[in-house]
């Protein structure tokens, strides 16, 4: 009775662990050497960092189905907990602090998670608000989480994985690379498991989930746990990796926004959609800004700059609902079809 | 009684022989003291595996069902026929726990309840299609049907993740009957396909192989046939009279399609207005004055489906 499966298309393919191996080969051996101190503080950390946010959102929203407004608090969350576990117990290591932080962040999401159990679309997206003011308010309300520092600014922790240093702007690129990498690749394999497979069965038609007795509730709980752990590990390198300091100001509503859209533009459901996304967000601010400088020389300054950003971003946001609703991934997709078409053709 | 694993066992004893549906179910020792006689003459000598007893269900000032009583025995296609509005998807509703009917109660093996636990309803080993496509668009044809198996998993996604434990055999477990399935019926050429992009056809045939990969006691099938054209419709007759030989699986099936209904079934209730107004073998009811007023009055009009 074995199935017989034909795993034969027509066209020779690549395997598909390919294009990572060779992208990771490259970014371990090659960035490194030719990039530029500019390259890593000012693209590559923030790219990783949000990259990281959005596959962690994706799989929240993306996978499951469930909108949520409240990724920054989970990132402020992860950083200001991997700052204190740092600070107070002694003689964990740094990655152990980073666990923890995730752990801490992911209890946080399932108490925001809770009201998705009741509610849906529009009004989940405003409750999971609530996440978002309230982690704010209590991490600037109560100073012992910024260790009573008057400004509430913080600096982070220098940056060692088992005695060996990562100060510098290539070593914390190393850092936030492997991290980053370790768990989109986890991402990758749970998503293509039976609970990446309930997640969407959740999110495409619930009553039918609950009838063929995918537990509901537990997996919805599990998307906002396992969502806000991952992001919560994106605040951490974002803060410790990026940044140099932990502040709450960083992480607020612009912010979960910012990690929204670059789902939206990057593809929902696909982890690769997230760096897309991540890629074109950060790229796409200092283009503009080179753009206008050379344009229109001193008049753009930055507040223009800031203004003309938001009013672009905003169209192109439009532009990617209503032309590529399944965003950038999409179009590279088919870009990447028609090159193979026309190569084969030949 | 783990109805569940009764029927796994039964799928790995012997997969594909009508015997298993010859010798019948065993009956549970409380359901003979339901006390129901069934109205049809086929099978009195087993307990019924389904009962409902005076189910009263109203929206509003609608009255969707009204004190109804019907009895389904093991191994039988039951119909539910009647006209748009009848109460026939909100029978289905009640049986399978979406809805919690007013009043009444619904016995499944002989275990009473009034309200069906939809969480557990797969563990119950009943499973169901909808009247509007319920699959899961964003799946392939062969993950929907997988995941018609998701009750039984009991890996935790770290598992999974890593590809440690019980996991890794329930992957391969799951995706290997769910091939088995569409195999079954004749799915096999679309597996890899995104369910949502499918032909509505064949999107309803995905819905019934994601029901019966779960190999259900109990099938509930809410106009299956809808919308197909004729020789997709008496594809799909074939297929549900296969999978009651092949699974020994009992079916409850809505259908507005009076010719296939007759061809298909053991016992027909003809619902009217939420009132049960009759209940019998196909010839009974073909000539049933009451049903022919009611609904088959304009049988020749009917051939196709009244009000789809
Ligand atoms: N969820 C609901 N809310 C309000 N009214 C409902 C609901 N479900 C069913 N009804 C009403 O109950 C009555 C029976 O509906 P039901 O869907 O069970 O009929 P049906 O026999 O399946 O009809 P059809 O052949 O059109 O599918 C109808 O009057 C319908 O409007
Ligand atoms: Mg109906």
């Amino acid at each position: 009775m074995a199935a017989i499966t034909s795993d034969l298309t027509s066209a020779p393919v690549l395997p598909k662990w390919i294009a990572p191996v060779l992208l990771l080969a490259f970014a371990y051996g090659v960035v490194p050497l030719i990039g530029s101190s500019y390259l890593f503080e000012a693209i590559l950390l923030p790219f990783l960092a949000l990259g990281l946010a959005g596959v962690g959102l994706n799989i929240l929203t993306g996978y499951a189905g469930q909108v949520s407004l409240g990724s920054a608090a989970f990132m402020a969350a992860g950083a200001f907990a991997a700052y204190n576990f740092n600070l107070r117990v002694e003689g964990l290591p740094l990655i152990g602090s980073i666990v923890l932080a995730g752990i801490v962040a992911a209890a946080i999401g399932i108490v925001f998670g809770l009201p998705s159990l009741r509610l849906k679309g529009f009004y989940l997206a405003v409750s999971t608000l609530a996440a978002q003011f309230f982690v704010q308010w209590a991490l600037t309300k109560f100073s012992w989480f910024s260790n009573n520092s008057a400004s509430g600014v913080i600096d982070a922790p220098r940056l060692s994985i088992g005695g060996l240093a990562l100060d510098g702007a290539v070593g914390r690129y190393l850092f936030a690379l492997t991290i980053v990498s370790i768990l989109t690749f986890l991402a990758y394999r749970l998503v293509s498991s039976q609970t990446g497979r309930n997640f969407i069965a959740i999110r495409d038609n619930e009553t039918a989930a609950r009838i063929i007795g995918i537990p509901v509730l537990k997996t919805k709980l599990l998307a906002f746990a396992i969502s806000s752990f991952i992001i919560g590990v994106a605040g951490v390198i974002w803060a410790f990796a990026y940044l140099r300091t932990v502040e709450p100001d960083g992480f607020d509503l612009d912010r979960s926004f910012q990690i929204l859209f670059i789902i939206i533009i990057g593809g929902l459901a696909s982890i690769r959609g997230a760096f897309f996304g991540a890629a074109l967000i950060v790229v796409f601010p200092l283009g503009l800004s080179r753009l206008g400088g050379f344009l229109l020389g001193d008049v753009f300054d930055s507040g223009v700059l800031d203004m003309s950003q938001r009013i672009v971003l905003g169209a192109l946001i439009i532009l990617f609902l209503i032309l590529e609703p399944d965003g950038l991934v999409a179009l590279w997709d088919r870009i990447r079809r028609r090159l193979l078409f026309a190569w084969q053709s030949t | 009684m783990p109805l569940a694993s009764y029927a796994l066992g039964m799928m790995d004893a012997s997969v594909y022989a009508p015997e298993v549906f010859a010798r019948g179910l065993p009956s549970t020792p409380q359901s003979s003291a339901v006390g129901i006689v069934p109205a049809g003459s086929i099978a009195d000598a087993a307990a019924p595996l389904l009962a409902l007893q005076g189910i009263g269900l109203s929206f509003g000032g609608v009255v969707a069902l009204a004190d109804i009583e019907l009895s389904v025995n093991p191994g039988e296609i039951r119909a539910i026929i009647g006209p748009n509005g009848a109460g026939k998807s909100s029978l289905i509703n009640v049986i399978s726990g979406v809805y919690r009917p007013d009043r009444g109660h619904v016995l499944l093996d002989g275990v009473r309840y009034g309200q069906v636990p939809t969480q557990r309803l797969a563990h119950l080993g009943v499973a169901r299609t909808f009247q509007n496509l319920a699959l899961f668009k964003g799946l392939s044809v062969l993950d929907n049907v997988a995941s018609g198996l998701a009750y039984k998993v009991r890996s935790n996604f770290a598992g999974q993740v890593l590809g440690i434990g019980r996991s890794r055999g329930e992957q391969r477990d799951s995706l290997s009957r769910a091939g088995q399935i569409l195999e079954f019926l004749d799915l096999t050429a679309v597996r890899d396909r995104l369910a949502g992009t499918l032909p509505y056809g064949l999107q309803k045939r995905v819905e019934l192989a994601r029901a019966l990969v779960a190999e259900p006691r109990l099938l509930l099938l809410d106009e299956p046939m809808a919308g197909m054209t004729a020789s997709e419709k008496s594809e799909m007759a074939s297929f549900v009279r296969a999978a009651r030989d092949r699974f020994a699986t009992t079916v409850v099936l809505i259908e507005h399609d009076v010719g296939v209904v007759m061809g298909l079934s053991d016992r027909i209730a003809v619902l009217d207005y939420g009132r049960k107004i009759a209940d019998a073998t196909p010839d009974e009811v073909r000539n049933d004055q009451r049903v022919i007023d009611a609904y088959l009055g304009v049988a020749s009009d009917n051939e196709d489906g009244a009000g789809i």
